[in-house]
């Protein structure tokens, strides 16, 4: 068994194809969207996580190529220098899983690893440049 | 006829009796005894805030050089510093960009890599005069081996501000952060409840002469700051519901610290400064123990369309921006902060210790700040 976080672009011609149902049905995988951006006759965005066995994630992946549908494996993990973080809340304002958050009563930042997208949206966000994408295996935090 | 004077609480100060707390610490006290009581239990309250303040910069005296120039352009790490005054002085501002690095790096950076100590390295150019025949020099400067640096900062801590979010289809990028398309978020920048102007909405006791905590020394205020606007619309607590006053402070830059003055980047807008102000406040009477509780429910701002296509406009409290939600047309709507409460408290705090043990004195104003003004002015294309 494999798990992968996938970001798939869908042009806006093929914004009503059931991939998902696809993906379930015809390679046998478990599938969870994590972000969803999909509007009609446009350019859409979904966020999934699938798991299964190694080749049917393979295959599915050369599936989903084949449709015109374009893929990007989240292959890395996002680091935090959370000595040097002032705690401002400039990261939590595009973080699409709320992996980075602040809250009250004491309005420190967190962030979980486990809900984190790995979509680096957030690394250009903080003004301090203190979230960096480290490849898997390369784990610095 | 006020209950005590600044000099009364100083003498307390100096005496180590003097009660102080934090602006935070002054609601829950004023919510138990009232106004009239706090303000006899209470002397002086902390304020704090950590903010992104773009209008910000230093003055810097180099020392002169053998044989002497008059600099004309001057680079520090690549950033311009306006060199039009005398010989070997320049200010370096905040915003300017590296002319190697662009947004990478800017005034900004080398503020706070002067703050803690580091060389930095100067390049300057002249014509070369009679009395300073040098045209040209490239060395290094550090906080060690300059005369004077101070900061001097035309526009800080900001009596409110508008709130930000994003109408268009796009994302846009701005010095209110990331704003996402059709209204994805809302950021805010204040430290509400623990902002030092909206604890002296009225300016009663922050005024041209205070002393003021800036970046980890105590400088002071020497003028309202530029786009003062008291005459902003107010809530009948006298608090401003959008950007109104706002505070001229100069500090001493070696003495700072980069515990409280950082360098920021916001993304394909530039660079800026997070900078840690705090101002006590002289509860003098019934009416400033009263101002000194304000709590971020009773504080309200607007958020605007920062893609300047609508005139989207909308009143909200801090203490839903804080919740973390808003609702804009019926949609829930995530909120993000700007402005860091985790240091605005530290500041607070340390200001609270610092007046206790009798480090930090109180100031009354030379001069008070504008109370009213017309709208400000808008540039118009003249002459043409």
């Amino acid at each position: 068994m494999k798990k992968e976080k996938v970001s798939l672009t869908f042009p806006p011609s093929k914004i009503t194809f059931p991939l998902m149902t696809l993906l379930v049905r015809n390679f046998d995988l478990e599938v969870n969207i994590l972000h969803a951006d999909i509007h009609l006759n446009k350019t859409g965005k979904l966020i999934v996580e699938v798991s299964g066995e190694e080749d049917s994630i393979e295959k599915a992946l050369q599936f989903i190529n084949e449709q015109g549908i374009t893929y990007h494996l989240f292959n890395g993990t996002l680091t935090w220098q959370e000595e040097e973080c002032v705690h401002c809340g400039a990261c939590t304002s595009v973080c699409p899983s709320r992996a980075l958050s602040i809250a009250g009563p004491d309005f420190r930042l967190t962030f979980n690893k486990e809900e984190c997208l790995v979509c680096g949206l957030c690394i250009k966000a903080c003004p301090l440049r203190l979230l960096h994408l480290a490849h898997r295996g390369n784990e610095t935090a | 006829m006020p209950l005590k004077t600044i000099d009364e609480i100083n003498e307390k100060i100096r005496e180590g009796k003097a009660v102080v707390v934090t602006a935070e610490e002054m609601i829950g006290i004023v919510e138990e005894n009232g106004p009239k009581k706090a303000a006899q239990m209470v002397d002086v309250v902390t304020t704090g805030t950590f903010s992104p303040m773009c209008s910000s910069g230093a003055f810097i005296n180099f020392g002169h050089s053998s044989p002497p120039i008059r600099m004309t352009r001057v680079w520090l790490n690549d950033v311009m510093a306006y060199a039009g005054i005398a010989a070997v002085d320049a200010y370096i501002g905040a915003t300017e960009l590296s002319e190697s690095q662009g947004m990478a790096y800017g005034g900004a950076h080398v503020i706070e890599d002067f703050i803690s100590g580091r060389d930095i390295r100067l390049r300057a150019e002249s014509y070369g005069t009679d009395c300073y025949p040098r045209k040209s020099i490239t060395t290094t400067i550090n906080k060690y081996n300059v005369n004077q640096a101070y900061m001097f900062n035309p526009r800080n801590c900001y009596q409110n501000y508008a709130a930000a979010t994003n109408s268009t289809d796009k994302t846009i990028y701005t010095y209110m952060g990331t704003l996402l398309p059709n209204f994805g978020n809302v950021t805010y920048c204040t430290s509400g409840q623990l902002s030092p102007l909206l604890n002296d909405p009225e300016y009663r006791t922050i005024g041209i002469g205070t002393r003021v905590f800036i970046g980890g020394a105590q400088g002071y205020v020497v003028f309202e700051g530029t786009q003062h606007y008291p005459g902003q619309e107010r809530m009948p607590n006298g608090t401003p519901v959008g950007p109104a006053g706002t505070l001229a402070i100069i500090g001493d830059m070696k003495k700072m610290s980069t515990r409280f003055v950082r360098a920021a980047i916001y993304e394909k807008y530039g660079t800026t400064l997070f900078v840690g102000v705090g101002i006590p406040i002289p509860v003098l009477d019934e009416d400033m123990a009263m101002k000194t509780a304000v709590s971020d429910r009773d504080i309200y701002t607007v958020i605007v369309d920062k893609s300047g296509k609508t005139s989207f406009s909308q009143r909200v409290s801090y203490q839903e921006l804080r919740s973390g939600y808003v609702t804009i047309n019926n949609r829930k709507v995530p909120t993000a902060p700007l402005s860091s409460m985790v240091k605005a408290r530290e500041i607070a705090q340390l200001l609270k210790e610092q007046v206790q043990k009798g480090e930090f004195l109180l100031t009354a104003p030379a001069e008070r700040l504008p109370q009213h003004s017309e709208p400000l002015n808008r540039l118009e294309e003249r002459g043409n």
